[in-house]
């Protein structure tokens, strides 16, 4: 078999986070009853006409700034004309002559190092609705509330090779643009979708292959394997002396496989031209300069700034920046506590742990920073131990409680009155008088037997360092 | 007195002084409507009881000392129908719509309930606005008072001809191609074409959007500059609504042309021009250089383009536009289907008329892979040097004057078989709206058939109150003509 080589470029979709839609005032929220964000504009009823929400331009001018784009400084917007029962004026509105940035790229690192990953362009448009089966009924339903959401598209230049370079450079879109503000990119909300536009050809060749785009992935995995999947059908239908048929595949996750949407002679002619209804964007320098100062701190720089502010090794600070929400919780614990080395460690230890217990990813984290600081506070204070607060932390972390009132409530303060501490321990001693023999006699293990049925009988609630010191005294 | 034979703005003035109430100007309409649409057939919908339960409500507020600065308040209007009026039909005159009710205004039906105007009913068109006759209406022809065996023209037939049967004192229009100004030369009364911007295009359910303006029809200048006050200005629900406009139009009403350059287009006076309208394009040259204007001939380039720059543009965006209407929200449904892509062929197909259908086909033609920049880009350049040409007149001229259309109204019956014929129709006017332009039409004599004749005065962008002014002298030198209804 000849060596080939895969070549792939990528089309995102992504929900832009403003408030109201790129046309009209409707709320973009996701998951409202069907049709109940909705007006006369989004819907597409007669009369009504577009009218831009800036808000969208500022975010696409952030993220083309982020992806280091030139910026389009007279930009326009084409209706991209089709007929489907989700697109309820027949037309999107989209960028297909003057897409607001073009000729950027991002830097991803994978095994094999760093390398560029050119961005073709990043044009703004509007989202459609949604067609649901109704099996049921066996009838098809409209639900037009995400019509008019705003979205940019970001096409990448055909510069990735691998599974392994798509998902790096993902990643790497997914954490800038979530750091910009501009979108949660949510994939299991449909708020980032990629298409992937994929050939092979042999090693050494520099002309590209028949492409497939492939559509109808909704996770990094699924990505992988659809990579995957068209590589090796690619291949083997060159092994076999057949030609690739230019066309677009549903992929299936499921079965593991894709299936020919449609191919290039029954592409839709989408009749693009400048929308009559939007003047043109004409963009300042003022305009770029100030999108430019506003830009918040991206995750190359919070990691250095973390690395060498807190004193926090790379591998942690790598693993905090990996996600927005968990950069966030960090940075506003550390500053009301002050302590960010501690709070560091919770994060590692046992935020990594719970997310892996409950199978979640950093960003569905949704306990506060405001209650770890508090927890950090009531151990610092001695009011609780580390075990006590490892159980609190838990809570927390599921359910977001204030840990100073879980804590009270549930009476889970230290006893620090060492009284009451020597009357349980003589008690102890009296019950367990074996284990003191054997204590006495050399057998150094009785010892935390004896810390362990103290701390039983105190229900956890005493300085472990304290039972410990006590014992030693009490038993010489 | 008779109100029905009033000007808008005498009958609003009789409404303000107390001497005439709103309801009953309103009802002495309505009853004029009755006596007379069903030969004219101007209105698709008449709106009897809501025009008389908001002129009961627009009276008592005027009591109260309410709408003090619109010289309008209590006058009836007509609205042609493919402007939205919550909770009135808004059909295009088409099958597709039949039964559509927007549940919102448009933006100039905003204006009017803030001036205080009634809206007695919607007036019939071509369909979608497409045509030049009102025959392509789905509901049937409009008819011209001045002949009933005549066209009102179009698009805005209905409007038109309500103004001139006296079943209105004013109504709306929209002109995309000469939609306004056409139908006013055919029945004898005024109409504004204004600015492109000049009037919020929200509401008014699109033709070519690039194009589209909407603008007032009345028995005379002061009536059309009164109206256009009222519903001219900035809108931010239309993006392509001009912010700061002087809109004093009355203030233009002055009969005095003393030093104005005007220019006549020796191409607009030439051939295919029917010679009774070039003698009164001549003598109204002559009668504002008595009047003190200056008044000569100049070569307008690039007029001969117009025509067929207007339909590539006009189709394209009607192409578009139009896809909408695809049975799945609103209006007509196909009986009939097995599948979704049954739905939208049978709907169009059979919610659509013949014109309407050509110019979707050109359009969709026009803006496909491969004929994209021979034809829609082509006409762009050929938009933009008509703008150009336009731009090098006005600093000549103060306004252009020339006919509105080629002939006076046509007969009614075969107009449809001959679309080529009948789009040459447009010359004078296409040109106004590719470059954007006011322009007025105004009845100027009667020629040997006894059918009204119309001049057009065409201005620089924004200058409406030239064109105003222009027209308002004119006026001045002319008897009032009015059908024999």
């Amino acid at each position: 078999m000849k060596s080939y080589e895969t070549v792939i470029g990528l089309e995102v979709h992504c929900e832009l986070d403003t408030k109201s839609k790129i046309f009209c005032g409707c709320t973009t929220q996701f998951g409202g009853e069907p049709n109940t964000h909705v007006c006369p504009v989004c819907s597409g009823m007669p009369g009504t006409l577009p009218v831009l929400n800036k808000q969208v331009v500022n975010y696409a001018l952030k993220a083309g700034l982020a992806l280091n784009c030139d910026i389009t400084r007279y930009c326009k917007f084409d209706r991209k004309n089709y007929f489907y029962p989700d697109l309820p004026k027949a037309y999107q509105i989209s960028q297909l002559y003057l897409p607001i940035c073009h000729n950027g790229y991002v830097e991803i690192e994978t095994e094999s190092g760093r390398k560029q990953i050119g961005i073709h362009e990043i044009h703004m448009e509007e989202d459609a609705g949604k067609l649901i089966h109704d099996e049921w009924e066996d009838c098809t339903i409209v639900d037009y509330n995400r019509c008019g959401v705003p979205l940019i598209e970001i096409v990448s230049e055909p510069d990735m090779r691998s599974a392994e370079e798509v998902i790096a450079y993902l990643e790497k879109l997914k954490l800038i643009l979530q750091y910009l503000g501009v979108s949660d990119c949510k994939m299991q909300e449909g708020s980032l979708r990629a298409d992937i536009n994929l050939s092979v050809r042999e090693v050494g060749s520099d002309i590209l292959g028949t492409r497939t785009e492939m559509k109808n992935m909704n996770s990094f995995k699924a990505i992988a394997r659809a990579i995957e999947g068209e590589r090796k059908r690619q291949i083997e239908l060159l092994e076999e002396g057949k030609t690739i048929i230019q066309e677009t595949r549903r992929w299936d996750d499921n079965k593991d496989t894709s299936f020919g949407m449609r191919s290039k002679e029954d592409a839709q002619d989408y009749r693009y031209f400048p929308d009559p209804d939007l003047p043109p964007i004409s963009i300042s320098e003022a305009w770029i300069k100030q999108v430019k100062n506003e830009q918040p701190e991206l995750r190359d720089e919070k990691m250095t700034r973390y690395m060498k502010e807190f004193e926090i090794p790379e591998y942690d600070a790598a693993i905090i920046t990996g996600s927005k929400v968990m950069a966030d919780i960090f940075e506003l614990t550390a500053d009301l506590c002050k302590k960010p080395k501690e709070v560091s460690n919770w994060l590692m230890v046992e935020t990594m742990r719970l997310l892996k217990v409950h199978d979640m990813e950093a960003e569905e984290i949704h306990f506060s920073g405001n209650n770890l600081a508090k927890l950090i506070g009531l151990v610092d204070k001695g009011t609780i131990n580390r075990t006590v607060a490892k159980k609190v932390f838990e809570v927390i972390f599921t359910e977001d409680i204030d840990p100073e009132r879980y804590v009270e409530e549930n009476g889970l303060k230290m006893e620090a009155d060492d009284g009451q501490l020597r009357t349980v321990i003589e008690n102890v001693l009296a019950e367990n008088e074996k284990s003191v023999q054997d204590f006495k006699a050399g057998k150094t293990k009785a010892m935390g037997f004896l810390v362990g049925q103290t701390m039983k009988t105190m229900k956890g609630k005493a300085d472990p360092g304290m039972v410990n010191r006590l014992l030693t005294e009490m038993l010489s | 007195m008779d109100l029905t034979k009033l000007s808008a703005l005498e009958l609003g003035r009789e409404i303000k002084n107390g001497q005439v109430s709103a309801v009953d100007a309103v009802k002495e309409q309505l009853a004029v409507i009755k006596d007379r649409d069903a030969k004219y057939q101007c209105f698709i919908s008449v709106e009897a009881e809501k025009a008389l339960a908001e002129a009961e409500t627009v009276q008592k507020k005027i009591e109260q000392g309410e709408y003090k600065n619109s010289p309008i308040a209590g006058v009836p209007i007509a609205v042609k129908d493919n402007i939205c009026v919550k909770d009135m039909y808004a059909t295009c005159a088409s099958k597709m719509l039949y039964n559509f009710k927007p549940g919102y205004h448009a933006a100039v039906i905003e204006k009017l309930k803030e001036a205080g105007a009634i809206i007695i009913g919607k007036t019939n068109m071509d369909e979608f606005a497409m045509g030049s006759t009102t025959e392509t209406s789905y509901f049937g022809e409009t008819k011209n008072p001045w002949d009933i065996e005549r066209v009102p023209g179009g698009s805005s037939g209905g409007s038109a001809a309500a103004v001139a049967a006296e079943e209105t004192p004013i109504a709306l229009g929209s002109d995309t191609g000469g939609s306004i100004r056409q139908p006013s030369a055919f029945c004898g009364v005024t109409g504004i074409k204004p600015t492109y911007g000049t009037v919020s295009r929200f509401g008014l359910i699109a033709y070519a959007s690039s194009l589209d303006q909407i603008g007032p029809i009345g028995r005379n200048v002061s009536d059309c500059a009164a109206l256009l006050e009222v519903i001219a200005g900035h809108d931010i629900k239309d993006s392509t609504s001009v912010p700061d406009l002087d809109k004093n139009y009355m203030l233009a009403l002055v009969d005095d042309v003393k030093g104005m350059r005007i220019g006549i287009p020796s191409g607009y006076i030439g051939e295919g021009l029917d010679p009774e309208i070039r003698g009164a394009v001549t003598k109204a040259g002559k009668v504002l250089a008595e009047k003190g204007a200056i008044v000569e001939t100049f070569d307008l380039d690039m007029a001969d383009y117009a025509v067929p720059a207007y339909y590539v543009i006009a189709s394209a965006e009607a192409s578009s536009n139009l896809s909408r209407y695809d049975g799945v929200k609103y209006g007509y449904r196909t009986k009939e289907f097995t599948n979704l892509a049954e739905v939208y062929k049978k709907t169009r197909n059979e919610g659509f008329g013949q014109e309407v259908k050509r110019r979707m086909m050109i359009g969709a033609f026009v803006l496909s892979s491969g004929y994209y920049d021979a034809y829609y880009i082509k006409a762009l350049q050929v938009k933009a040097l008509i703008k150009k040409a336009f731009d090098e007149a006005f600093k000549k001229y103060d306004f252009i004057l020339g006919p509105t259309a080629p002939t006076t109204a046509l007969k009614s019956g075969n107009n449809l078989e001959n679309p080529l014929k009948m789009y040459l129709g447009d010359i004078y006017t296409v040109s106004v709206n590719l470059a954007g332009l006011p322009a007025i039409s105004l009845p100027y004599g009667i020629d040997s058939k006894g059918l009204p004749i119309g001049l057009q005065l065409i201005g620089d962008a924004f200058k409406e109150k030239t064109i105003i002014r222009g027209a308002y002298a004119l006026e001045q030198t002319r008897p009032a003509i009015r059908p024999a209804l």
